[in-house]
């Protein structure tokens, strides 16, 4: 399979090089403000990134998956949403839940170890993170269904990833959102990779193409191209929003590091991929835009990078004082309301850990 | 004999398995080029090509169903789940199809399937990657189900299993997987044959005031708890086959012990505990000097990496449990 964005296949309102493209089906115009704006937001989402996989080799965290590489995709496509919208993550989508005003420590949390979620869904319209490839698809076609029965314009966007394509779940969701007409927009980031199978492992057809089999439209984006992710995900939205149905939505982008911090990927992929990426990096075209149209200067980029240490420090001190949870919590929301089995279990486990305090189990 | 990881003895029982059986081929997500995300693979692609070793599309229904299409035209497909949470969507092709073949055909069609499944917490992972399913399956009829408790037991056994025209759910104890033992690497073919029958239970330490059963990562739990032991001697039984159960080696044991504890890190509701104690106290009732006594995980959701230590079994919950059983 070619390179979609060499062969330019996809939709590009901005060149790797920072030019403003010119394109047929999309545009958009966005205030200098907002332009800036996005250039922060992605500074800062990298810098969490950074940062969370320094403290993961330093053992503070169990895990982390690394979003470098894919900030446009994610940031682009999320500050698209309103405030009445949903998405529907996976566990990298670090930009997407940022810009959902979820906090860096709110996703931490999950990747520490302390709990399994992290945040009220729906106040605050973003799912937590789903690590079961594909799941989260199919809630995505069902909220948007609701949506459908209330009779709101709101919309749903669900995140998924190349590899997750070939999963039932993610095919039913393009059933169900096809059949029930849903407004939900699917948002494959394809960054190339399926922990150690490359894209050609896919299928035969590229990703996007696979919605017109499902009746829907499908479009393939620069998915490091924030203007061209921006000008795709309104389009699709509204769409939705009018209750013309679905759309699949292929974000072209790569994923710049290791699967996760577990994973080695010298054992299957070379560097020359990542230097071709490397010059293709979604912030750095977006900072020559800025600067080469006088939208921002470098008092305005020291100023981010300045915002950026600071959140740093922040993540790496909230993540190190974080409060260790209480083990009987374990017991804590299993059933809706107390249940006798495990108030029980609760109970036993109190004692039995009591016991040790006061020297160990006689 | 060749001390081991429990990893390379499985790579090794894989490979051998491979050697022996053309037919034998490898199925699963990343398990070619990376060698899986274990590296029990490793290797195995390069030496037997790409059609023996296969990476499979990130499917897990897919994996199981092309599997059983595969059984049906010849072939011993040995497939990976990457880990326990997400056997999942092949639940269905496992329960409905897999388990269900040969007697749907009337024993035309066999199934010989091996589903490996690295299981159980410790490690410190995210959610869905330190789960104990076992009991679904050891509940689902027309399954076998393994699960080694060192690596000698995994060598032979993953061999002995790729060589059954059962299909077998093969749990592999993930956090035992970097731990070493003496494997005796000699054994051929034929004496897989004669070697100790994987569907019987394995004593791993003699004793003679309780009983401990246990299997997959409890195994080396439940003996570092039997040395701790100083005034109460434990009998060590590794299950290693839990469906179809070795209810013989635990009443011979218990018939002289009169005490069972049952050790495991899945839930306690409708567990394997359950099962054994309900088939025990059937048998041995005039024996039993306590009731079974059950050392296992919560019946709540695998927790957050953080509280696992308060979750699962540890040597001092299986000797609180072997004090219990001596007090009555
Ligand atoms: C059902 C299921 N099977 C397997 C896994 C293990 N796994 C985690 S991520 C991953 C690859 C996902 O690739 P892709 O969908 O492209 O997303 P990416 O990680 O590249 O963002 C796999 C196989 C899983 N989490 N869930
Ligand atoms: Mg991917």
């Amino acid at each position: 399979m070619s390179d979609a964005i060499r062969a330019g296949a996809a939709i590009q309102l901005l060149s790797p090089e920072g030019e403003r493209v010119f394109d047929t089906r999309y545009d958009i115009t966005l205030g200098d403000a907002e332009l800036r704006d996005l250039y922060r937001d992605m500074v800062l989402v990298r810098r969490i990134d950074t940062e969370a996989t320094a403290l993961q080799r330093q053992g503070e965290l169990g895990l982390w998956a690394s979003s470098l590489g894919q900030e446009a995709a994610q940031v682009g496509s999320a500050r698209c949403l309103r405030s009445g919208d949903f998405a529907f993550p996976t566990y990298r989508d670090h930009g997407v839940t940022w810009s959902r005003g979820i906090k860096p420590l709110e996703i931490l949390a999950m990747f520490r170890g302390v709990t399994n979620g992290g945040w009220d869904p729906i106040e605050r319209g973003c799912a937590i993170y789903t690590i079961v490839i594909g799941n989260q698809a199919l809630h995505a076609a069902g909220y948007a269904m609701g949506i459908q029965l209330d009779g709101s314009d709101d919309a749903v966007i669900a995140y998924f990833g190349d590899g997750a394509t070939d999963e039932g779940d993610v095919n039913e969701a393009f059933v169900f959102g096809s059949v029930f007409n849903a407004p939900v927009v699917f948002f494959c980031q394809n960054n190339q990779w399926a922990i150690s199978q490359p894209r050609e492992h896919r299928s035969r057809a590229p990703i996007h193409a696979r919605a017109a089999g499902f009746g829907f439209p499908g479009v393939l984006v620069d998915g490091n191209d924030i203007l061209a992710v921006m000008a795709v995900t309104r389009e699709a939205l509204e769409r939705a929003r009018a209750g013309g149905g679905p759309t699949l939505i292929e974000a072209y982008t790569y994923r710049m590091a290791a699967h996760t911090t577990s994973d080695d990927p010298t054992r299957y992929r070379g560097a020359e991929e990542l230097e071709i990426w490397r010059l293709r990096d979604p912030i750095e075209r977006l900072k020559v835009f800025l600067a080469r149209h006088g939208i921002a200067d470098r008092h305005y980029f020291d100023q981010v990078d300045h915002e950026a240490d600071e959140l740093a420090v922040h993540v790496r001190d909230g993540v190190r004082s974080m409060v260790e949870p209480e083990a009987t919590s374990m017991f804590d929301h299993v059933y809706a309301e107390p249940h006798a089995l495990l108030e029980e279990q609760r109970r036993q486990l109190r004692e039995y850990e009591a016991s040790f305090v006061s020297g160990g189990p006689a | 004999m060749t001390a081991m990881t429990m990893a390379k003895a499985l790579n090794t029982g894989l490979r051998r398995a491979m050697e022996q059986d053309s037919k034998v081929i490898l199925f699963g997500e990343d398990i070619g080029r990376l060698g899986g995300v274990f590296r029990i693979t490793d290797g195995l692609q390069k030496d037997f090509g790409e059609h023996r070793v296969m990476d499979a599309p990130l499917a897990e229904s897919g994996i199981v169903g092309a599997a059983v299409g595969l059984a049906m035209r010849g072939y011993r497909p040995v497939v990976e789940i990457q880990f326990d949470g997400f056997v999942y969507p092949a639940f269905d092709q496992i329960v409905s199809q897999v388990a269900k073949m040969h007697r749907r055909t009337e024993g035309t069609v066999r199934m010989p399937i091996v589903i490996r499944i690295p299981y159980g917490g410790g490690i410190g992972a995210v959610e869905h990657h330190s789960e104990s399913p076992e009991a679904y399956f050891a509940h689902t009829a027309g399954l076998r189900v393994l699960t080694p408790g060192d690596p000698q037991a995994a060598f032979v056994t993953i061999q002995q299993a790729i060589a059954c025209d059962d299909p077998v759910v093969y749990f592999e104890p993930k956090r035992r997987y970097w731990d070493k033992g003496e494997v005796d690497e000699g054994l051929d073919a034929q004496d897989l044959q004669r070697v100790p029958d994987p569907w019987r239970a394995r004593v791993v330490q003699a004793g003679d005031d309780v009983t401990v059963a246990c299997y997959g990562p409890m195994v080396r739990t439940c003996l570092e708890a039997a040395r701790a032991s100083s005034d109460v001697s434990l009998e060590v039984i590794d299950l290693q086959s839990l469906s179809p159960l070795d209810i013989e080696t635990l009443v011979a044991s218990v018939e002289r012990t009169g005490r069972l504890v049952v050790v495991h890190e899945a839930s306690a509701n409708i567990g394997l505990g359950a099962e054994i104690a309900a088939r025990v106290t059937e048998r041995c009732f005039y024996s039993l000097e306590a009731p079974v006594l059950r050392v296992t995980g919560f019946d709540i959701p695998y927790p957050a990496s953080r509280l696992e230590e308060h979750f699962l079994p540890d040597l001092d919950r299986v000797l609180d449990a072997v004090d219990r059983a001596m007090a009555y």
